[in-house]
């Protein structure tokens, strides 16, 4: 089936940065309506879909939230600065643009250095936005007001590219293997999840509710096939990942067998993926109450946390197919 | 297997006489002559005063190593190096002495190291061998300075044809003139067994002032370096692919008539071989083919991966050819007029 | 079994973090001898109950998983690169004998290489070699390793345990399956004996990758008590007088934030009425071990913490003593003894 881009796009470009998931989260129950058999919000935000199944309780976890920038000082000038909400290497950030909740476009750039290279860090930079003063400003931001990166959701034939990917790919791979399911044989959990990048904070609270046997992240990866770069496994376009480790989770040996069998019984293309840094919801929920058989399925992904996260349409399209073919084979 | 018995022995340079003593074993019987100099060369002649050509054969008994230097009052032992890269020690088990006691060669823990220090080689000076002592006088009971000091390291046959040993170099060599001299070989032979060429050639410098053949074929394990990501021309030797023949290094130029004769050899009884494609390293040939008023060398190699460490790799398949080679070169050559 | 070749048996035996069923069939069979009931939680820990009288619950946590490497691909020629699980000194890794413990289920022999002498570059022998520059050599074509070995096979170093002089072992995964030989002793001595606590015994999994097991095992159990036992730095000359103990010097008793100080005093008077020797040590922060997560599991546990010493921790030849294992099990003997009669909720109280 082929990959619906146009939902992607969709849920690529809602502004929700960590705490502030609420027009993602809607725009997700929107779509899926129809689809679940009940769902809730719980108090952190997270979104609990439920596709009754017979079998064990199965989560699968995606996270709504994005990184982004929170506005701290606006200064008599006009210029504003910020923190940020989760993780970036400042050198991405100079020039790239932003825009604001309320449609405000505006620009980082760096305070000047003596010497960049060495110098650079968070606190030098600024966002501007055009504002003739302070008062003008305030007038369009406010202390507190998000941002995230304002670059458009590009996609073709063979790639998408956009800001958020990490993690509304994931988001999107769950909404379409919901709709696909037939008969699972998990009683599953679709959980979008909060508050990821600032420490799997929806997944805990969410997976210890649920209390599930199994669970399955859905998130980003990084790709190591651009020049030069260590010889990691994960090609970008070389199927969907299954997860061995990453810094938050050593996968459950039995998640990652039966993931692979049926990879192989349906002929999907997959390669097993091996992270030194990084983590997934998958971490929260490995650990919570008793103890959760815990995987994760995840897109390799160049230039993870810049303006330009970059994957292959083919790889998307397996993990949909991985995703609902797991979810059918059961344990 | 000879090969076993050969790197499972241990001769420093200087100290050679374990290796001389199983040379001595396995040759007894099979020659006419053996004859260990004042510096422990072990020389051997075989069919002497038979028509034919001379040929010498020479390679050397001595290996890399390190010998205990200085035992502290803590009773952890200092240690010193004879060709060892230092950065090969950190976290391996050792053996010292006759009485082959047990050591261990540990580091600072990595909890306690910062990133900058762990992209530094770790110096001899902050390495130690623990042996459980807690005193300078309980370990002096077992260890004396002077001790040998070795890896616990066991010959091991793994993967498609290779072996795993320590001290290939240049037991290999030992091996190929012991199965030699054990053939039916029919032209007088001498053999050169040489002590401290890994301390610059020392053994051979006397021993080829003693032998006087019409040239010499000097066999030695070589490096290779035939892993990824070295391209094609730095690969040195690729293991698998044959004996290795020397063209040209620190210590000799291999004259092209005799390299021919080689290769001649080679082809028509279909053994493979290849050439050693570096000029780095020297090798007790250099000495040879100086003596005399001059005597032709050729080299004879089998390729090693990491060599000089515990666990030098090589390819069996290569080590019976060059038996072979060097077998089939003496039937041709040694009845040559 | 003789603890001295309990301890032998567990560290020749794989198991690194995830991956510690080899490690944990051995220690669950070794406890069914000396406990009632041994069982394996969803997370790989081993859980072996000795019953008191119910009237508290004391579990004492050593985990058993230790650092290892794991495949990330395949070279050309047979050769395999590796990324680690668990912290390694890169240094420790060169010329090292490994076993990928392939998915064919074939356990495939090989080594790590270095560059030999000869063909160093000026500068090389100064600095270490990269982890990510490493290859490890399995002496097969490109063809055949494949139906053997692929990513996320584990690796572990190849080694067994030697003895040196006084008493001392050396070898892998020492950190941290002495102290899980430590709790094996204490099993033993308490065979016989009647107690008031339920005593656990749990060997946890991944504490090298963040106490993974712990977590899960502490929650299960909720414990009224809980201690961790783990291996601390012993005397070398690299390292300050502040960074460490003394060897053959018997357990150290942990002081600190992350350690009830009741907890700590009890092993205290413990070790002095039993005559057994102790160190004691105090640590300002959080502690690298289960006794992190123990503390903070629920709504909280009354958390202890003891070290083994042990010298070079995470190397190939980790060094401890016997003498202070069996110091160290006796000291957890002597600590359940000491629980009797006691009121817990008094006992305990700040």
């Amino acid at each position: 089936m082929a990959v619906n881009t146009a939902l992607l796009k969709k849920v690529c470009e809602i502004i929700g940065p960590s705490g502030h998931e609420e027009h993602i989260r809607a725009a997700i129950l929107e779509d899926l309506k129809g689809y679940y058999d009940d769902y809730k919000v719980d108090a952190l935000g997270n979104l609990i879909v439920h596709k009754k199944g017979d079998g064990p309780k199965m989560m699968l976890a995606g996270h709504m939230d994005q990184i982004g920038f929170m506005v701290t000082h606006i200064d008599n000038e006009g210029f504003l600065r910020f923190s940020n909400i989760g993780g970036f290497d400042p050198f991405l950030l100079v020039s790239r643009r932003v825009v604001f909740a309320n449609g405000v476009q505006g620009v980082i750039r760096c305070e000047r250095l003596d010497d960049f290279r060495k110098d650079l860090s968070q606190n030098k930079l600024y966002i501007d936005i055009g504002a003739c003063c302070g008062d003008c400003a305030k007038k369009l931001v406010k202390i507190g007001d998000i941002a995230v990166y304002s670059a458009s959701c590009q996609v073709d034939e063979t790639k998408v590219m956009t800001p958020a990917l990490d993690d509304r790919l994931g988001c999107f791979i769950m909404m379409e293997a919901l709709k696909q399911l037939k008969a699972p044989k998990f009683d599953c959990y679709f959980v979008f999840t909060v508050q990821e990048e600032v420490g799997l904070r929806g997944a805990k609270t969410s997976v210890y509710n649920v209390d599930p046997e199994y669970g399955i992240a859905y998130d980003v990866t990084l790709a190591f096939d651009t020049p030069k770069a260590l010889k990691f496994p994960m090609k970008m376009g070389g199927g969907a990942c299954i997860k061995i480790k990453d810094n938050s989770v050593l996968c459950s040996r039995e998640v990652i067998n039966l993931m692979e069998k049926a990879a192989k019984d349906n002929n999907i293309k997959y390669q097993l993926e091996i992270l030194e840094g990084g983590g997934t919801d998958a971490g929260a929920m490995n650990i919570s109450k008793s103890g959760v058989l815990s995987g994760v399925i995840s897109v390799a992904t160049r230039y993870v946390h810049s303006d330009a996260e970059m994957c292959a349409i083919s790889d998307i399209e397996d993990s949909i197919n991985l995703t609902v073919k797991v979810l059918e084979m059961g344990a | 297997m000879l090969i076993k018995k050969l790197t499972d022995a241990n001769g420093l340079p200087g100290n050679e006489g374990e290796i001389r003593s199983i040379i001595k074993e396995e040759l007894e019987g099979h020659v006419d002559s053996m004859l260990t100099d004042r510096m422990g060369n072990l020389i051997v002649t075989k069919n002497a005063g038979k028509p034919g050509k001379h040929i010498g054969l020479s390679a050397h008994m001595d290996e890399v190593g390190m010998l205990v230097k200085r035992v502290e009052d803590s009773g952890l032992i200092r240690m010193g190096l004879f060709g060892l890269d230092p950065r090969i020690l950190p976290s391996k088990i050792v053996v010292i002495g006759k009485d082959k006691v047990k050591g261990v060669i540990g580091t600072k823990p990595v909890h306690m190291t910062k990133a900058d220090e762990r992209a530094k080689a770790i110096e001899l000076d902050a390495l130690y061998i623990d042996i459980g002592a807690s005193s300078k006088e309980e370990a002096e009971k077992s260890v004396s300075m002077g001790d040998f000091v070795y890896f616990d390291s066991e010959f091991t046959e793994f993967g498609e044809h290779k072996i795993k040993a320590k001290a290939l170099d240049d037991r290999a060599g030992c091996g190929i003139i012991i199965e030699v001299l054990k053939s039916d070989i029919k032209t007088p032979v001498t053999a050169v067994f040489c002590v401290q060429e890994e301390v610059g050639l020392r053994g051979s410098m006397a021993a080829a002032n003693r032998v006087s053949a019409d040239m010499f074929v000097n066999l030695e394990g070589t490096v290779s370096a035939d892993m990824p990501p070295n391209e094609d021309y730095e690969k040195v030797t690729v293991l698998g692919d044959g004996p290795a023949l020397s063209l040209i290094d620190r210590s000799s130029v291999y004259l092209k008539e005799y390299v021919n004769k080689m290769t001649a050899v080679a082809e028509e009884n279909a053994i493979p071989y290849q050439f050693r494609r570096t000029g780095a390293g020297g090798t007790d040939a250099g000495n040879y083919h100086t003596a005399h008023g001059g005597t032709p060398v050729i080299g004879v190699a089998v390729p090693c991966r990491y060599l000089h460490s515990p666990v030098s790799v090589m390819d069996k398949r290569d080590y019976e050819n060059a038996i072979k080679l060097v077998k089939a070169f003496i039937n041709k050559y040694g009845e040559e007029q | 079994m003789d603890t001295k070749k309990f301890v032998m048996s567990i560290c020749d035996a794989s198991g690194v973090s995830g991956y510690e069923s080899e490690a944990a069939g051995i220690i669950k069979d070794a406890f069914a001898e000396y406990c009632d009931e041994v069982s394996i939680d969803r997370l790989g820990n081993v859980v072996a109950v000795k019953k008191g009288k119910g009237k508290a619950k004391v579990a004492f946590f050593s985990h058993m998983d230790e650092i290892g490497l794991v495949v990330l691909g395949l070279d050309k020629n047979g050769f395999v690169r590796f990324h680690q699980i668990g912290g390694y000194d890169q240094r420790t890794l060169l010329c090292q004998e490994v076993v990928i413990h392939g998915y064919s289920g074939e356990k495939v022999f090989g080594v790590i290489g270095i560059k030999p002498p000869h063909l160093q570059e000026p500068g090389d022998a100064e600095k270490s070699v990269k982890m990510s520059d490493m290859l490890i050599d399995t002496g097969y074509s490109e063809e055949k390793l494949k139906e053997l070995v692929r990513t996320g096979d584990i690796i572990t170093i190849k080694r067994k345990m030697i003895e040196l002089k006084n008493e001392a072992v050396s070898g892998k995964a020492l950190d941290d399956r002495a102290c899980v030989a430590a709790m094996y002793e204490c099993a033993k001595l308490l065979k016989d004996y009647n107690h008031d606590a339920d005593v656990y015994f749990v060997a946890t999994t991944q504490e090298e990758v963040g106490s993974m097991g712990a977590i899960v095992s502490t929650y299960n159990i909720e414990p009224d008590i809980g201690v961790a036992l783990d291996v601390g730095f012993a005397k070398t000359p690299e390292l300050k007088p502040s960074q460490c103990t003394e060897f053959n010097k018997g357990p150290v008793i942990e002081y600190g934030p992350n350690i009830h100080p009741k907890v700590a005093d009890m092993f205290k008077e413990a070790a002095k009425e039993e005559g057994i020797p102790f160190q004691l040590e105090v640590y300002t922060g959080n502690t690298g071990t289960d006794a992190r997560v123990v503390q903070v599991s629920r709504s909280g546990i009354a958390s202890g913490l003891l070290a083994l010493p042990l010298k070079y921790m995470h190397t190939s030849v980790e060094t401890i003593s016997v003498k202070d294992l069996k110091a160290t099990g006796r000291l957890l003997q002597a600590f359940v003894k000491h629980l009797n009669g006691k009121d817990l909720e008094e006992t305990l109280c700040l």
